[in-house]
């Protein structure tokens, strides 16, 4: 550590640079890939192929999309709130893609002698010990409360009455999941004790994942999943675009990259609340092997996330559309008092039986 | 109790074993479809030595509900037979029943496999006798 910029060893900055250019760059790749497993996934449980004509089996079906899309016409209404119809696409684009930045995606690994922890917005200190953004959670559910103003900025900035239903839907939509959502993640805190993601991931690889460490976190996780999926719009809660209703809800009028972004952005949402979901309940990165071999710990990672994208899309494939008064009685009246009750749950079982795992390591 | 859960959870079962089933897909231009035995599909006229075999009876625009065929008779000035002059088909009104077929007393008209009809100029969808007769 011979040269230092700013307190801080050369290393810092180029593993810093690293880890944000390669996960950006997965995260890019997932989700024009995401498309695709999604078409052919469903393709398949419906007895259909799919995408098969461009490319192999089609692989080469997210990039033509793409290149159809960016030399599209750029439609702005006439009547459009003009700034407000540009900004919103990026509104709801960005805080999609840099939720990722707290998320613990692997173990720390060493390289010429630094420490590097996977995930970007942590280091290590001249002691060796890990830093990471003390309050990671708070951070993703404050920038996943973000990316619904993208959706209400969009419909209403179109002008016209399709559009701002499907804005006005994805408001209530988003303010009584989250409700649902953050109360499930309540009885993570309770057991980790920190809002750190590092702190979560490594109490989970020492004394077992979140899912199984006793009934009411499992309920928690199987709610947790479900409000995420209501948060981010996807089936069977995609109200906010129902085609058979609002056309295509709050993107009706919007066209080319404008649209690619809106598209773009359903789908980094996706890939980040599975992540999340895998980093608070399903151990992270943690697995077999993972404290003999760091590098290994990314892939479990990513087979994690994966495991739970196809399960969106598998439930896509299965469920028809919510009503829109079923999805609200759902939220309010089912899982708001189902978590107040996992809270409590939760609370006691500590105390009586521990905070350990009740299953007696069996899903270590 | 209510179940709610075993419902939800069979549906994804259903899926799932869908998952691993062989796509019904036909991969059209590539893969040929297999046309029933008794497929309706554009029709031909069948020859007898030089000319088509209808004798312009009339039968066929008579019975065909879309009024699609045109037929116009004439006399062979050696043999003195009656024959069609004109057998015209405007494709684009025939429905394909098949009653044509049905009616004719000999033989004469009969629908093939062939079913790809598309074309970009509306006339070329007026079918006339010597396209449609079968060549020698």
């Amino acid at each position: 550590m011979e040269y230092e910029i700013l307190g801080l060893p050369v290393w810092y900055y180029i593993a810093m640079v690293a880890k944000v250019l390669v996960v950006f760059v997965w995260v890019l790749l997932t989700v024009a890939y995401a498309t695709y497993a999604e078409r052919k996934i469903i393709g398949h449980m419906q007895v259909r192929l799919g995408p098969m004509r461009t490319g192999w089996h089609g692989l080469l079906q997210p990039i033509a999309d793409g290149l159809k899309l960016f030399f599209k016409e750029e439609i702005i209404p006439a009547e459009a709130s003009t700034f407000a119809f540009l900004v919103a696409p990026l509104i709801a684009l960005v805080p999609a893609f840099i939720s990722f930045a707290v998320i613990p995606f692997g173990s720390t690994i060493t390289v010429g002698g630094y420490k590097i922890p996977l995930q970007i917005a942590a280091f290590a200190d001249k002691s060796g010990g890990v830093v990471d953004v003390n309050v990671g959670v708070l951070y993703i559910l404050a920038l996943s409360s973000l990316g619904v103003y993208g959706i209400v900025l969009a419909g209403w900035s179109s002008n016209s009455k399709y559009s701002l239903l499907g804005g006005l839907r994805a408001s209530a939509q988003m303010i009584s999941y989250e409700l649902a959502a953050g109360l499930s993640l309540i009885t993570v805190f309770m057991v980790s004790g920190s809002l750190s993601l590092q702190t979560i991931v490594a109490d989970q690889a020492a004394f077992g994942w979140y899912a199984w460490r006793n009934p009411f976190l499992f309920a928690a996780f199987i709610i947790f999943f479900i409000c995420s999926l209501a948060e981010i719009n996807r089936t069977p809660f995609d109200l906010p675009e129902a085609e058979t209703e609002l056309v295509s809800g709050f993107c009706t009028e919007y066209s080319s990259m404008k649209y690619a972004m809106f598209f773009m952005a359903e789908y980094a949402n996706m890939i980040t609340v599975c992540a999340i979901t895998v980093t608070l309940f399903l151990g992270g990165w943690h697995g077999p092997f993972t404290d003999a071999m760091p590098l290994l710990s990314p892939f479990y990672f990513i087979a994690k996330v994966y495991t739970l994208i196809f399960t969106c899309m598998w439930i896509r494939a299965t469920y028809p559309r919510y009503r829109y008064d079923q999805l609200m009685g759902l939220g309010w009246k089912f899982f708001l008092p189902i978590t107040l009750v996992l809270i409590v749950g939760n609370a006691f079982w500590i105390n009586v039986i521990g905070a350990g795992n009740w299953l007696g390591g069996l899903f270590a | 109790m209510l179940n709610v859960a075993s419902p939800l959870i069979n549906g994804l079962k259903i899926t799932l074993q869908h998952l691993f089933k062989k796509p019904v897909t036909l991969q059209y231009p590539t893969e040929r479809p297999v046309v029933g035995p008794r497929f309706r599909g554009l029709h031909a006229l069948n020859r007898f030595h030089d000319r088509s075999k209808c004798v312009a009876c009339y039968l066929c625009p008579t019975v065909c509900p879309a009024k699609c065929i045109t037929v116009e008779a004439a006399e062979d000035p050696i043999t003195h037979e009656k024959y069609a002059s004109r057998y015209d088909i405007d494709i684009l009104r025939c429905i394909f029943c098949g009653y044509c077929v049905e009616a004719c007393p000999v033989d004469a008209v009969k629908m093939t496999e062939n079913f790809e009809l598309a074309n970009y100029k509306r006339e070329d969808f007026a079918y006339t006798q010597e396209m449609l007769t079968d060549k020698k």
